[in-house]
Order: C-alpha cells, then sequence, then structure tokens
C-alpha cells in the first residue's frame, strides 16, 4: 500500500476504506454465494456435470459399439450381453446409442450457442456502442428477421442441400443470435448511460478500467444467463429437426432421433421412447434451473 | 379502460408496419425461390431414369425450361394472384388445394391451443404471483419448469400411451371416425393439450413476474390507502398492467404454436399444413414446402402486427408517431 500525503487524507481513513472495498465481496463472489445457496441450481450442476462425462467419455468405455449390428433386434433390458437398455431394429446396443445421442445433442447445444454468441454479441455490441442512425438500421434489420419463420427456412435448408452435423449447427445458431444482440445492446445502451460510469470517469478512471471493470461485467451477466437458457433451446430445436427426420444421418444418432424411432415402437416396447426421453427431459431440465439459478443469483432483484 | 384505450388505433404505426412487411414477404419468396433452384438434382428425380422426351415434356409444363429470371418473375406473379402453382409430387393437386386442405386443421389446432395456453396460464400466473414463494407458488413455478424443459415430442407420445393406449380415455390420432368425425373431444384434446403445455409454462411465469411486479406498483398502495377491497384492488387495478406485458407475448406465442403444430400434426397424424409441410420437405415437394413457408411466414408477420399494434392501444404509456 502506498503512503498517503496527510493533507490528502486527513482522517486517515482512505487506506482502511482501501482494504476494505479490494478485499471485501465482490460482485461476483456475492453472485457465487447466491448461486450455490439454490439447491436447484446446484444439484443440476452435479448432474449435467455428470451426463457431460458419460457422454464424452461413455462411448469409450462402453462394451459395445453404437454402430455395431448384431442379431439380437429389439432385445429388451437386460444384464446378459451387457444390453442393459435394450437394442434397437438393428440389434445396435440402446445404452451405446443413446450415450452418443446424448453427446451429439450437447455438442450442438454447445457449439450452435458459441455461434449465436459471436454473432449476436458482435451484432449488439456495435450497435449498442456506436449508437444513432446505424444502430437504428442495425435493430431494425433484426426486428424484421425476429418475424421470420426461421425454423422453416432450417427446413428448407435441410431439404435442398445435403445433411450434414456442421449445416445444422450453423442454421441453428444463426436463428438464435437475434435475442443475443438485442439483449447485449440493450445493455451497452443502458450502462454507456450510467452514472456509475459518468463518476468512474470523474476520478478519473482510465478508459480500459471502464470498459473492463464497470461496462464488461455488466453485460457478462445477462449474457451468462442468456446463453445458459439458449444451451436448451438449441438441443430442442435439433431434436425437432431429428424427430421430423431432418436430423443428423445414420448411424451417428441424437437424443431427437432415439425419441423418434422409440414413439414408434412405444406399444410393445415403451422403454425405447422412454429412455431417451428422460434422458433429454433431465438434461433440458438442469439446463433451465441453472439459468434461472444463475439469473436469480446475478440479478437479486427478482424473486 | 379499454373502451378509451381503442379509440386510439396508431394509424401511421399501422401503415410504416405494413409497408415493412411488404419488402420482407418479398425476401422471403427471393430467398426460398432462390434456395430451392440451389437444389442439386431435379425435381423429378426419382428412383428411375425418366426417357428424356418425357423429362423435357414435364419441365416445359411446370415452367421450368424458360430462363430463371422469368420463372421467378411468373412465380412472385402467381403468389401475388395467390396461386402457388402445381404441386411436385401430388400429382393433378396444386399447392393451392393442398393449403386449403390443410391450413384449415391447422388453425382450429392453434386457435384451441392458444385458448387454452391463455386462459390456463394467466391463470397460474396470477394465482403463483398473489402468493409469492409459498407452497403452491413453488407448485406452479415446478410445473411450469416442467412444461418449458419437456419437449412436445416426448409429452405427446407419452400422453398417447397413458390416456389413449392405456385409459382408452382419447382417440390415438387422426381427425377420428364417426360419430368422433372432426374436430371432436376425443381426437382434439391430446393435440391441443401437448401443444398447449409449453405455452401454458411460458405464459404463467411471465404472468407471475409481471403480477408481482405490478403488486408492488404505486398506483395499487394508492388503490389500498382508498380502502378498497384487496379483490377489487387486483380485479380493477392490478389485472389490467399486469395483463399488458402478456399482449407483447402474443406474437412469438402464436409463431412458436405454428412452429409446434408442425410436430403435434406428425405424432397424431392430422392432416394439417404442417404435416404436408413435412412430408413435402421429406419428399422434395419444392413448391409444397415454398408455398408453405409462404403462408406460415405471412401468418407470423400479421399476427405480430396485430399483436403490436393491440399493444400499442392498450398501453397508453407507449407512443408510436
Amino acid at each position: 500500500m502506498a503512503h498517503i500525503d496527510p493533507i490528502l487524507d486527513p482522517t486517515g481513513r482512505v487506506e482502511a476504506v482501501k482494504t476494505a472495498i479490494t478485499g471485501g465481496r465482490s460482485l461476483w463472489d456475492d453472485a457465487r454465494a447466491r448461486l450455490l445457496r439454490n439447491r436447484a441450481a446446484v444439484v443440476s450442476m452435479w448432474i449435467i456435470g455428470f451426463l457431460v462425462l458419460v457422454a464424452i467419455f461413455g462411448p469409450m468405455v462402453w462394451v459395445h459399439d453404437y454402430r455395431t449390428i448384431s442379431d439380437l433386434r429389439t432385445v429388451n433390458p437386460t444384464f446378459e450381453n451387457w444390453h442393459i437398455f435394450g437394442t434397437d431394429l438393428q440389434g445396435r446396443d440402446l445404452f451405446a446409442r443413446t450415450m452418443i445421442g446424448l453427446r451429439i445433442s450437447l455438442l450442438v447445444g454447445v457449439v450452435a450457442t458459441a455461434v449465436s454468441l459471436v454473432i449476436g454479441v458482435t451484432w449488439g455490441a456495435t450497435a449498442g456502442y456506436l449508437g444513432g442512425r446505424v444502430d437504428n438500421f442495425m435493430m431494425r434489420f433484426v426486428d424484421v428477421l425476429y418475424a421470420l419463420p426461421f425454423i422453416f427456412f432450417v427446413i428448407l435448408l435441410l431439404t435442398v442441400f445435403e445433411r450434414n452435423i456442421v449445416l445444422i449447427f450453423a442454421a441453428i445458431g444463426a436463428i438464435e443470435w437475434l435475442t443475443m444482440s438485442r439483449i447485449v445492446r440493450g445493455q451497452t445502451l443502458a450502462i454507456k448511460g450510467k452514472e456509475f460510469i459518468e463518476a468512474a470517469r470523474a476520478a478519473g478512471v482510465s478508459r480500459r478500467g471502464i470498459i473492463f471493470r464497470h461496462i464488461l461485467p455488466n453485460v457478462i451477466g445477462p449474457v451468462a444467463v442468456y446463453v445458459t437458457l439458449t444451451i436448451p433451446v438449441v438441443i430442442l430445436a435439433e431434436s425437432f429437426l431429428s424427430f421430423l427426420g431432418l436430423g443428423v444421418n445414420e448411424p451417428l444418432t441424437s437424443l431427437g432421433v432415439l425419441i423418434s424411432d422409440g414413439a414408434r415402437m412405444m406399444e410393445d416396447k415403451p422403454w425405447m421412447l422412454l429412455i431417451p426421453a428422460g434422458v433429454m427431459s433431465v438434461a433440458l431440465l438442469c439446463l433451465n434451473f441453472i439459468g434461472d439459478g444463475l439469473r436469480d443469483a446475478l440479478d437479486p432483484k427478482e424473486r | 379502460m379499454f373502451q378509451r384505450a381503442f379509440g386510439r388505433i396508431p394509424w401511421g404505426y399501422t401503415l410504416r408496419r405494413l409497408l415493412i412487411a411488404i419488402p420482407t414477404m418479398l425476401a422471403i419468396i427471393t430467398v426460398a425461390f432462390l434456395m430451392m433452384r440451389a437444389a442439386p438434382g431435379g425435381p423429378f428425380d426419382g428412383e428411375r431414369r425418366l426417357p428424356p422426351a418425357t423429362e423435357a415434356a414435364i419441365a416445359a409444363k411446370f415452367g421450368l425450361d424458360k430462363p430463371l429470371h422469368e420463372q421467378y418473375f411468373n412465380y412472385v406473379g402467381g403468389v401475388l394472384q395467390g396461386d402457388f402453382g402445381p404441386s411436385y409430387k401430388t400429382l393433378g393437386k396444386s399447392v393451392n388445394d393442398l393449403i386449403a386442405d390443410g391450413l384449415p386443421i391447422s388453425m382450429t389446432i392453434g386457435a384451441l391451443t392458444m385458448l387454452v395456453a391463455l386462459t390456463v396460464g394467466t391463470s397460474l400466473g396470477i394465482f403463483a404471483g398473489l402468493r409469492q414463494n409459498t407452497a403452491a407458488d413453488y407448485g406452479v413455478m415446478g410445473f411450469a419448469m416442467f412444461g418449458i424443459s419437456v419437449p412436445t415430442f416426448v409429452t405427446g407420445p407419452i400422453l398417447i400411451l397413458l390416456l389413449s393406449l392405456g385409459a382408452g380415455i382419447f382417440a390415438v390420432g387422426g381427425l377420428g371416425t364417426w360419430p368422433n368425425i372432426g374436430m371432436s373431444w376425443h381426437n382434439m384434446t391430446l393435440p391441443v393439450l401437448t401443444l398447449a403445455l409449453p405455452q401454458i409454462a411460458i405464459i404463467s411465469r411471465l404472468m407471475r413476474a409481471s403480477m408481482i411486479e405490478t403488486m408492488r406498483a404505486n398506483h395499487i398502495r394508492t388503490a389500498r390507502a382508498k380502502g378498497l377491497a384487496e379483490r377489487d384492488v387486483i380485479v380493477r387495478h392490478a389485472l389490467p398492467s399486469a395483463l399488458l406485458p402478456l399482449v407483447s407475448y402474443a406474437g412469438p406465442a402464436m409463431a412458436g404454436v405454428m412452429t409446434g403444430s408442425v410436430v403435434i400434426e406428425k405424432i397424431f397424424g392430422l392432416p394439417g399444413l404442417g404435416s404436408y409441410f413435412v412430408d413435402g420437405a421429406l419428399n422434395r415437394d419444392y413448391t409444397l414446402v415454398m408455398g408453405a413457408i409462404i403462408v406460415y411466414a405471412g401468418l407470423i408477420i400479421l399476427l405480430n402486427l396485430v399483436a403490436d399494434i393491440l399493444y400499442a392501444m392498450l398501453d397508453p404509456k407507449v407512443k408510436y408517431d
């Protein structure tokens, strides 16, 4: 700690206040504490963590490969041969396929959300920062796109072109950036004019400091919340396409494809529907709980 | 309140929105047309090759032998006159016929769903909002979380499994046979319920948040201070302003219902526009897919416009010049 001139600090309190501020609880400490108090969010984080590990490592260590076709068709769940979830119409192990499906669904969720994050933050921040006529034009453009039934265009796109997983990533990501750009723009605009920014400027904080210490933390919060809430939406969109028969190609699979296949067999073999449906519902439920928890933690005014 | 509000239709705003809607629709038609033409392979590529003469005759019949710009203007001209051309895959039927078959069914499902979603969602939201952080509130919000997280293509088959195949209360699917033909209770309950569930969830969450916020507003304190009964405070002072955010959600909600209807029609085997659309997409019936997209886009733009105008008329704080 630097020595402070007694003339500038006649009461001798500046040091104490400084340590209290820097050593005290930051915005993020508070938010983390609130998030960890939210039991639903914490449990959800554990479950999602477990599902992610299963999706990454499960297929590597499981005895069956998700592509291997066998004569044991539509076997009921059994410990014999380790078909614990049974097999599908081609005799492929359903436990292996569920893990691969989970992997693809989570991957689509993360990658497509990342695509939407990059486009949305760039677009929104540019519009909010530049303001004026540019902002007006950019946001009208978003308004026009907002009115379009994008999912129908994605379906047309997947009809016309060869289906591949990259196209699905890009197409879904390209839908979801609109809301993101609105949120980022709104935040940037609102924070740019706040008193505490003015106060910081008056106190002689550098521009860099203002951007990193004051503007970014306030933009990151809502963006982080929206990102967590976008992942389940994207996973839903992908499985929606898969369910209609427009998703990933065989032998790859996603939870939507498995649910679609299972729904056809549900009269005789309901678990073929219920297992992938259950996995998907649990994953989406947890992601939504985490997103809600994050929002409540970062914005304590709500609730 | 309502009488006063309905006097002021924002004509300028309406006109401007309509003027934006026209280039938007044109852009949709153009993009759809170009994507269709960019498709690898002709629309009539089947399992067996047709003789070249036959292929040329078919191309001539559908106007595919003309230069691209001429095809485009013919198509746009046709659409403007309400003609979407012949279907590529359903022989002897025009896209108009197929849309005329499917649209009434989809519209009925959509309208019923919105009705159910708005009634149930609003009621649940008000109920939970007035009992913030009680067991009843947590119950409703837990249900809403379930409704948001569990996709319709999961709830649909499970409801069929339980209530149709299991308990035998409702039809498994289809429009039904005599005496339950058409839009009967027996056939429509499950599709509408399934489609409404996510919307009920979203609307109740919105309504709860809005209700909580309104109950803390100054005009509510004033109303209470005047000594009004709590019932009057809620019904006459809180509800009108708490319902406002819902009006601005109506547009997106209807778009969501329309998109969701595609899956619902497939699950329950209902011959609506959504079913035709998906079948068209899987069979590469491009004219049908385009026609359906244009109809969907037009409906969504129109409904959004109506919702926004309604919002402008109801909220005295909003000023559109």
